[in-house]
């Protein structure tokens, strides 16, 4: 296997001046050199990527990533180092990149590919495949200022797609578009794939990783942390670098004056230890020590769980008599157990408090107070580990008697001429 | 994981190719254009001018969008383009055959020969200055030879040139004035040196200005003083006598523009000297141009044009110096 893209000892200093001054005077008067503080925005990135290899670069905003991707493109020149691509190459940082509002469509199609490396002739022949593609060809010949936004982007991804590069790069821009042209984008790149060629994608979001990379680089600070699959650098990504594990009761939310505090909030699991994160489907236990200053009739723990974009995604029932409890001075410590969490990626946090049974008085609140994360070894992408059992039960092609041994059982939402039953 | 060799295979060998899944034929890996592209901080100026030549089709297409943008939504479309040198045109026509009374004979001729070599230049420095910080778009999210931006600048000037010596065709036909024939040869030589001195000015311009946006004003001032040291609307034979006197000669001659548009001038005006009639008794001649045959302007042309190759490989080592932080500075 040959390699498609040779990266070898990349580094990229951008300077950054404290107020930027291109005028002649300010020059002349500092003497020519301006004051910056060098920062270095690649170092030392070394990774070799196949042919026919889907690659993906991953990291938090800021880390290099869009920098390095620049670099392979050409459009940055590295400070040091050397990169090697083999074949043709199109980036597709943005979508419509350099297109001119007052041409016509047809003229910034010929601009577009002529810029991504097509000659005029090379375009001539894929243009009305290209027309096709961003379904425009009432428009073709308008102004592209009067283009909708979705035309525009269309029409951007309709070129760089039939430019048929043989190294692909694309910079998180499969997440515009509706929902149809993103499963066209992704289509796209399947196909790609099935061609063979080498795909580079740079993104934040670990399901893009997940679902199309085979292997994944993840960056943080400008520098390389690790080359691996994209589980396992998914969880390198999110337990290095997002920092998550156990912090220790933070006093925030905590309810001034009351008799009951909530100290302490631990998240145990199975993953505790040198394994910061659980799998899905593991055990999680919270822990809360609980203060008391006086004895409190009825006490009812209560726990919430967020996940990372905020949004809730498990609250206890506060109605439940079960976890009311006869709290003595003292207090002690509530366990909340979770015989397993059939939870996907991502971090998730925990909210602790403590509230009346009978009540709506709140005796003391923990908002967010610690966080565990979720790494899924498997494919599977989304917030929640549904149970899933899948059969598939084929039409025998005009054969009776023998049926197929599984999923017996009928199910009326089965599509036309197929049967499915799920367990 | 050896990426030695190049094995190029042109477009040309494609239907040799064996068909893929997916429908595309156009892809096979590994023998699909198997070229190599390097991206590291040196400017290698054999690779710059090769990556010039292969993306000539772009630099055709640069050039008619900056033309197509240019005169797009305007009523008069190119008539703009001709608006300008023929107000200048007139401005200097009328100071010097009406108010100071110029004994010249075809002084709009002569004018003009001098103005297209200039108004070449002045277009492309003066268009060149702002093209690449206004493509900042462009250049931000798609490689390619960005040099090219600056040469599509002299494109549009080679253009508007084009439109401006049909004009001085027509204005030839109606005075029914004669080109010297014999020397035609020498205008050929003196486009390309103009084209090259151009291309050179335009790259570094280009270039610098994305640091210092001081330039485009500077080079404004500077094309101003730059126009009138050379020999457009006066004639070198007026100055040449100060100039001997001092030795100044060839500090003149310096002006890579100077020959270009003397060598346009004798080859179109086709005088190097007139003889007033009225207000000059004596029948003194009024020297125009060096009175020297072909050779002298032949050499002329050539030693500019071996040091506009020498600039423009400058031009490009300076542009390839530059452009490695473009992305960033705009």
């Amino acid at each position: 296997m040959t390699t498609a893209i040779e990266v070898r000892d990349i580094c990229k200093q951008f300077k950054l001046y404290t107020e930027k001054q291109t005028s002649l005077k300010e020059r002349v008067i500092r003497g020519g050199k301006m004051p910056y503080t060098p920062f270095w925005a690649l170092q030392d990135i070394n990774v070799d990527i196949m042919q026919g290899e889907t690659f993906g670069i991953l990291g938090r905003n800021g880390c290099g990533k869009s920098t390095l991707l620049k670099c392979i493109a050409g459009i940055l020149k590295p400070t040091s180092g050397e990169i090697r691509v083999r074949g043709s190459l199109a980036a597709m940082l943005e979508l419509g990149a350099g297109f001119q509002p007052d041409l016509s469509g047809r003229d910034n199609i010929y601009l577009n590919g002529s810029l991504l490396g097509l000659s005029h002739a090379e375009i001539e022949k894929r243009f009305d495949e290209i027309v096709a593609f961003a379904e425009l060809e009432d428009f073709i010949d308008n102004q592209v200022k009067f283009y909708s936004s979705g035309m525009y982007v269309r029409l951007g991804f309709a070129v760089a797609v039939n430019v048929e590069p043989d190294v692909l790069l694309v910079d998180e821009v499969l997440a515009v578009g509706d929902a149809s042209f993103q499963r066209k984008c992704l289509d796209h790149v399947k196909k790609f794939q099935r061609e063979g060629r080498t795909i580079v994608v740079v993104s934040h979001a670990t399901d893009v990783m997940r679902q199309n990379c085979g292997r994944v680089m993840v960056m943080n600070h400008g520098k390389s942390i690790t080359i691996d699959e994209p589980g396992e650098g998914i969880r390198v990504f999110l337990a290095d670098l997002l920092g998550v594990g156990t912090l220790e009761g933070s006093e925030s939310g905590g309810i001034e004056g009351n008799v009951l505090h909530i100290g302490a909030v631990h998240a145990e699991h199975g993953g505790s230890g040198d394994r910061m994160h659980l799998y899905p489907r593991e055990p999680l236990t919270i822990t809360a020590d609980v203060d008391s200053l006086a004895p409190v009739p009825n006490g009812m723990a209560t726990i919430a769980i967020h996940d990372d974009a905020n949004e809730l995604v498990f609250a206890s029932d506060p109605d439940d008599p079960s976890y009311a409890v006869d709290i003595p001075r003292g207090g002690g410590i509530v366990r909340f157990h979770f015989p397993e969490v059939p939870l996907l990626d991502g971090t998730y946090s925990v909210s602790v408090g403590v509230r009346s049974a009978t009540e709506t008085a709140i005796f003391d609140w923990k908002d967010q107070v610690t966080k565990f994360e979720v790494a899924n070894p498997g494919r599977s992408t989304g917030r929640v580990d549904l149970p899933l059992d899948v059969t598939f039960r084929l039409r025998s092609s005009g054969q009776t008697g023998e049926v197929p041994a599984v999923g017996a059982e009928f199910s009326p939402l089965a599509l036309p001429g197929w049967e499915q039953s799920t367990a | 994981m050896s990426l030695g060799i190049d094995e190029p295979a042109s477009a040309d060998s494609e239907p040799e190719r064996p068909t893929v899944i997916g429908g595309s034929t156009r892809f096979v890996p590994g023998q699909s254009n198997d070229r190599i592209t390097v991206v590291n901080g040196k400017v290698q100026l054999g690779q710059r001018l090769v990556d010039l030549w292969r993306n000539r089709d772009l630099l055709l297409l640069l050039t008619r969008t900056e033309l197509k943008v240019k005169y797009k939504e305007s009523a008069l479309g190119y008539a703009w383009s001709m608006l300008n040198p023929a107000l200048v045109l007139g401005i200097y026509y009328m100071i010097f055959k009406v108010i100071s009374r110029t004994q010249q004979p075809h002084f709009a001729i002569w004018l003009f020969c001098g103005l297209i070599v200039w108004n070449l230049f002045n277009n492309s420095a003066q268009g060149s200055t702002t093209v690449v910080v206004g493509k900042a778009g462009i250049i931000k999210k798609v490689a390619f030879p960005r040099e090219l931006l600056a040469i599509s600048t002299v494109g549009v000037a080679v253009v508007l040139f084009t439109i401006q010596v049909g004009v001085l065709i027509v204005f030839l036909a109606a005075f029914q004035l004669t080109p010297d024939w014999g020397s035609l040869w020498l205008l050929p030589m003196a486009l390309v040196a103009l084209l090259v001195f151009t291309s050179a000015v335009s790259i570094f311009l280009s270039a610098v200005n994305v640091y210092l946006r001081d330039t485009q004003h500077l080079t404004e001032v500077a094309l101003m003083a730059w126009f009138w040291l050379t020999p457009i609307v006066y004639p070198f034979g007026q100055v040449s006598s100060h100039l001997a006197k001092y030795h100044l000669t060839w500090l003149y001659l310096a002006n890579p523009i100077a020959p270009i548009a003397m060598t346009f001038q004798r080859v179109i005006y086709n005088q190097t000297s007139y003889i007033a009639a009225k207000n000059n008794p004596g029948h003194a001649v009024t020297p125009l141009l060096p009175a020297y045959g072909d050779g002298w302007y032949a050499l002329m042309i050539g030693i500019v044009f071996v040091v506009s190759v020498v600039l423009f490989l400058l031009a490009l080592v300076i542009f390839g110096r530059l452009e490695g932080n473009f992305a960033e500075e705009l």
